[in-house]
């Protein structure tokens, strides 16, 4: 059966309260998920007084701020702050987003920030993505073409073929979607959730790929494809604006059409 | 946790697990009917309620004269079909969604198909019996 409930060694307990400054007076609260492997201690839930005059003005912000003068043993990924490189992916809020895209201003009351959803974790805000790369790497991302390039140039594109990438090649795999997904949830092992399966028809829309029979061949399984009932978390997450369930209509579109 | 360390279950590649049996070629026929089979209900189901509600008070020569017209003969068996074969792809999803292990799945699959089959028949024959 499907889980629906924390394992014992699982559930979340009440963790540390860091205090903000004396003299510190545009104060908020960051209840953050710390755990570390090694302590063989439950999660716990700290929390963090930060001074906001004295921080900028996203999640990420914040997190470094925490990490750089509170607490150098929180964990968390980041690189690029600007939202291109997808590293800040987590549960802020509730809601699936990056953390550097996200203004702490956005959020009532106290900021809840927990890693995404379901997914194993190495430590604090950290999850295990090795499964997810896994099936993006199986629905082999890359142009495959049996003719060979102009020997002049590259393979060229209407303006018409190129816009249909629009809306596609913009997903940077932060995997916000995937993880805000219940089908995903109940079924990733087998089920390749709409971040792989956008990354999948970015592909099967593109008019220079020549392998788009054998792309729909591998998609086409009630477990790859069709556990996606349109519940719409994906799209409602994405951080980027994309729509992951569209593209993911569109493949079972292509799916019906190719049987006549 | 150190008394409690996980087992090691496997040491296959994520990408071996990933890829696992390979895609069932399959899925598109179910999904689609699914779409098809709810579309032809809504007109259906409509004339159905419109029509059982207009006969509260009807007698049983009544409404079974009712059923044998030809017209409404098709029309019932063609809901009937259409709202079986609905309900067994519907509990089909819900039952792949939640029900593990692979043999527990397959076997509720199999009762659900089979009931409604079962309930589809019955229902289809009496119809028929009335009507022929």
């Amino acid at each position: 059966m499907a889980t629906f409930t924390l394992p014992k060694n699982s559930t979340v307990k009440d963790g540390k309260r860091h205090r903000a400054p004396t003299g510190a007076k545009n104060v908020k609260s960051f209840r953050i998920y710390r755990w570390d492997p090694d302590s063989g201690e439950n999660p716990r839930t700290d929390t963090y007084e930060i001074d906001l005059d004295q921080c900028g003005p996203m999640v990420l912000d914040a997190l470094i701020k925490i990490k750089n003068e509170v607490d150098s043993t929180l964990t968390f990924r980041r690189s690029c702050r600007e939202g291109i490189c997808g590293s800040c992916s987590m549960n802020i809020d509730g809601l699936n987003t990056l953390a550097c895209l996200k203004p702490i201003e956005e959020v009532k009351g106290d900021v809840r920030i927990s890693p995404l959803p379901h997914m194993p974790v190495v430590k604090d805000l950290v999850p295990d993505l090795s499964q997810i790369y896994a099936q993006l790497r199986s629905v082999e991302p890359w142009l495959k073409a049996d003719s060979p390039p102009p020997p002049d140039g590259e393979r060229l594109q209407s303006k018409e073929e190129r816009a249909k990438l629009d809306g596609l090649w913009e997903c940077i795999l932060c995997f916000c979607c995937s993880t805000a997904c219940p089908s995903y949830w109940w079924n990733g092992d087998r089920y390749l959730g709409p971040a792989v399966l956008l990354q999948a028809y970015r592909w099967i829309a593109d008019s220079r790929d020549e392998a788009t029979g054998e792309r729909l061949d591998a998609l086409e399984d009630p477990f790859k494809l069709y556990r996606c009932h349109t519940i719409m978390n994906c799209t409602r997450t994405c951080p980027k604006g994309l729509n992951p369930a569209q593209a993911i209509g569109e493949i079972k579109k292509l799916m019906v059409e190719r049987q006549g | 946790m150190a008394d409690t360390a996980p087992t090691l279950r496997t040491l296959r590649t994520p990408l071996g697990r990933v890829r696992g049996l390979g895609a069932a070629k399959g899925g598109t026929h179910h999904w689609w009917m699914q779409r098809v089979t709810s579309i032809a209900l809504l007109p259906l189901t409509l004339w159905l309620v419109f029509s059982l509600a207009g006969m509260p008070d009807s007698t049983w020569q009544e409404v079974t004269s009712w059923i044998g017209r030809p017209f409404n003969a098709v029309l019932l068996l063609a809901f009937l079909a259409a709202a079986f074969h609905h309900t067994a792809a519907g509990l089909q999803v819900v039952i792949e969604d939640y029900l593990r292990p692979e043999l527990a799945r397959m076997g509720a699959i199999l009762a659900v198909k089979g009931a409604c089959a079962l309930l589809w028949l019955a229902a289809t024959l009496a119809v028929l019996r009335i009507a022929v």
